[in-house]
């Protein structure tokens, strides 16, 4: 009895329950739960774990975030790869709303401890993606070693990022050598996601950090409106959305001219906790924070403009002959054309946890970002905003990590199979 | 006992006999040198552990220990996976202890540990004589309990002892030589902290920390001397507490003596030794201001493994997977604290947390796979 078809949280997936239980054990039992590429359109339903490329990065941006980094704790290239696969096993079962192992949360022998930690038990899917990314520790430590014998397949793309003006990065905020980013519209179903993960791991890899996101600032689709950032402004206006195939194709997905060959259809997050000096902001006259990023803070039109998704006129100028969105405002400082071209998926979060001690909130944007060439897009870019947006004085960069997300997992195979063929 | 099978006679451990504290050395005196029956006589000392011999035939050895070192000493024979068969605590430096146990045929290890820490010396030991069935599954987790028994039961006269010199040494103002004394002492305690916490109110009586008392109870036990003994570098006023403890402990320990313990009970047990290390000592909270933190870990994990090792027979059966990766994650977890021992002790925990971190990671590593022994053990 090693088959892990899984428990279904709800007892609702009758017919694609009844799919599963004819699957073979492990990892690649799931895939006929629901159709190829499926996009959940409601917030309840399942999003396909498997496919071309990996969930959780053009999918809808679900509303909240579990996001945790891993340190390897063993040296053993067969361990890392048992847990890939164990992992892997899981999440297509979380993903399609199922408890985790054999027996799931309350149906294993009475004197075990649960397989399933079970605070999802009863909840739906709630659209849960997770997505894996692997960071450049992974392929060679602090200490030079390679030690999983991945050294050689290191991405040219997955560099070590460098220092840009006023980062005041928190090293225990910072890196890791495995990213997994748990997104649902249930925060219950993304910290139980992360949770069971993380237990999993437990011999192999040890949690470097976890944070959780309590509203998107993102929209990846644009049948979604554009959610507000803790700044109160519309945040993602001009994001690379799922329906914008080609660009996506130049912007966000590796290549096979790229290279490595394991990394086609996958993509590089960027992750950056940016702690927000909000109540200074707050004190901040509705003009000032309106000019500092470039929109109305209303309407999220660009200055000079009645609607949202108004072109931006940077040559426009006010009555005093000063640009109607300045110089060094932040959609101008961010926009593609002043960063040749460069574009980023942005699937942010904003944060509060709980506050500083000193009476401010512990609130910001963790911000993450696929693209297909950080060397390109992500460093350029935030080295032009370091170094120019007047958005610095109420942000200040304190986390920071880049991971090399492959492409999708076909049904069958596992999360970093081919890295490790 | 009219046959005795590997299997069986693996799992029970087979401690015969506990010789008396004096040691009777005479009553059984060192076989020859050629002799292949008789008592095994075995010289320790701080750097030695040399056996008459090492090859015994199955059934009951004898084994008399002289201890010629400087240091409190103890002797183990274990089977596979550092699996005690039979074990003397506690031997003081001239004293002379035997040990009868009974082997059945196949390999082990003879281990002296000067200090009563680390590895300990090691030799192998060959048991000869006529090979022996597998006993069935039930036997097994019964011999399992007995053997843990037998464990539970050394540790609770050592427990006694240690305490009752801990005490004397409170009792006479002697401050370093209590110090000294506490975390032996508290050694034997958190071994087997599990059974005496199932005997009610003892447990905070003895062990309770200045934060779990309940408002209007009074403070006793080990941490309020602890707090004396490091705080105000004094006794004064700690007799009562000293006379109390030893009260205390002389009950749990005719309790522990002849506890009941089922399979279940010694899985569970088990995996309650990691908690309590990963929840309090991890942390620095349990002996905060001693920082013997360590000490107190090492027990804990030694009492766990103890636990482990008397199912092993029984899991070996069910999951021998799993007993692999128990043998692996238990030496992580000592290796891991070989990094913070001076002499036959620890130094004091004041770990950075990075260094809590990767002590956590361990801890973790080694529990996730103990909490899956009960299931194991329950399965019909």
């Amino acid at each position: 009895m090693t088959e892990r078809k899984g428990i279904s949280r709800r007892g609702l997936l009758g017919a694609a329950g009844a799919a599963v239980a004819t699957g073979v054990a492990g990892y690649g039992a799931h895939s006929a739960l629901a159709g190829e590429e499926s996009q959940a359109a409601d917030n309840t339903g399942p999003v396909e774990f498997h496919g071309k490329h990996q969930a959780g990065i053009v999918t809808p941006a679900q509303d909240r975030l579990h996001f945790a980094t891993f340190d390897v704790t063993t040296n053993k290239r067969d361990a890392v790869v048992s847990l890939l696969k164990e992992w892997t096993a899981a999440a297509a079962l979380m993903t399609a709303g199922r408890d985790i192992g054999q027996y799931g949360a309350v149906n294993g022998p009475a004197e075990a401890p649960p397989e399933d930690t079970g605070e999802a038990v009863g909840l739906p899917p709630a659209r849960l993606t997770l997505t894996i990314g692997f960071g450049p520790s992974f392929f060679i430590d602090a200490k030079g070693n390679d030690r999983f014998g991945i050294k050689a397949k290191r991405p040219a793309a997955l560099v070590d990022l460098p220092h840009f003006i006023g980062d005041n990065l928190d090293p225990n905020r910072s890196g890791g050598d495995i990213a997994i980013q748990a997104c649902s519209d249930d925060p219950q179903v993304a910290v139980h996601a992360i949770r069971n993960l993380a237990r999993i791991g437990f011999g192999t890899t040890s949690v470097r950090y976890s944070q959780l996101g309590f509203g998107r600032t993102s929209s990846t689709s644009r049948a979604q409106s554009t959610p507000r950032n803790l700044f109160g402004f519309k945040d993602g206006t001009n994001n690379l959305k799922l329906e914008d195939t080609d660009k996506l194709e130049q912007q966000l997905w590796v290549q096979p001219e790229d290279g490595p060959d394991w990394m086609v259809g996958g993509s590089y997050l960027v992750s950056r906790r940016i702690r927000m000096t909000i109540e200074t902001w707050d004190r901040t006259s509705l003009s000032e924070q309106e000019a500092i990023v470039g929109r109305g803070k209303g309407t999220g039109a660009p200055l000079g403009k009645a609607d949202e998704f108004d072109a931006i006129d940077f040559e426009a100028k006010n009555s005093e002959g000063e640009p109607k969105v300045a110089k060094e405002a932040h959609i101008r400082l961010a926009h593609p054309q002043f960063n040749n071209g460069a574009e980023l998926l942005r699937r942010g979060y904003n944060f509060v946890d709980g506050s500083d001690g000193l009476g401010r909130l512990d609130a910001g944007l963790f911000f993450l970002a696929y693209q297909r060439d950080p060397r390109k897009q992500f460093i350029p870019i935030q080295q032009q905003l370091a170094r120019s947006d007047v958005m610095n004085e109420y942000i200040r960069h304190v986390g920071s990590g880049i991971f090399a997300c492959p492409g999708g997992v076909p049904a069958g195979s596992f999360w970093g199979e081919k890295l490790f063929a | 006992m009219i046959t005795i099978t590997a299997r069986r006679a693996t799992a029970a451990g087979a401690v015969l006999l506990l010789a008396g504290l004096t040691g009777c050395a005479d009553e059984a005196p060192a076989a020859a040198p050629g002799d292949t029956t008789g008592p095994v006589s075995v010289k320790a000392t701080d750097s030695e552990c040399s056996l008459s011999r090492t090859d015994v035939k199955s059934g009951t050895s004898t084994f008399s220990v002289a201890n010629g070192g400087s240091k409190v000493t103890e002797f183990y024979v274990y089977a596979e996976g550092d699996r005690v068969m039979g074990e003397v605590e506690n031997i003081g430096p001239g004293l002379k202890r035997d040990l009868i146990v009974e082997l059945p045929t196949g390999k082990y290890q003879a281990v002296c540990k000067p200090g009563m820490v680390g590895d300990g010396i090691r030799g192998d030991l060959t048991v000869t004589g006529d090979a022996a069935a597998q006993v069935d599954e039930d036997t097994a987790l019964k011999n399992a309990a007995e053997s843990y028994q037998r464990y539970v039961n050394s540790q609770a006269v050592a427990l006694e002892q240690k305490t009752t010199e801990f005490v004397t040494a409170v009792k006479a103002g002697d401050v370093a030589k209590s110090k000294e004394l506490f975390p032996v002492s508290r050694t034997y305690w958190e071994r087997i902290e599990p059974v005496a916490e199932s005997f009610g109110d003892l447990d905070p009586k003895i062990d309770a920390r200045i934060n779990d008392v309940e408002p209007g109870t009074e403070w006793t036990g080990y941490h309020r001397i602890e707090q004396a003994l490091w705080e105000k570098n004094s006794t004064a006023g700690m007799e009562k507490y000293a006379d109390q403890l030893l009260v205390d402990v002389k009950t749990v320990v005719a309790k522990a003596k002849v506890v009941k313990l089922n399979p279940l009970q010694l899985a569970n047990g088990a995996k309650e030794l990691l908690d309590e290390v990963a929840t309090g000592k991890v942390t620095g909270e349990e002996d905060r201001y001693s920082h013997t933190d360590l000490w107190d870990f090492q027990a804990n994990v030694q009492g766990s493994q103890a636990a482990i090792q008397a199912l092993r027979p029984a899991l070996q059966q069910r999951d021998a997977a799993l007993v692999t990766t128990l043998d692996t994650n238990f030496k992580a977890v000592f290796a891991a604290l070989d990094k913070y021992r001076v002499g036959d002790g620890f130094k004091p925990y004041t770990a950075t947390e990075a260094e809590k971190k990767q002590l956590g990671a361990v801890v973790d590593a080694l529990a996730e796979p103990v909490s899956k022994v009960a299931g194991v053990i329950a399965k019909k």
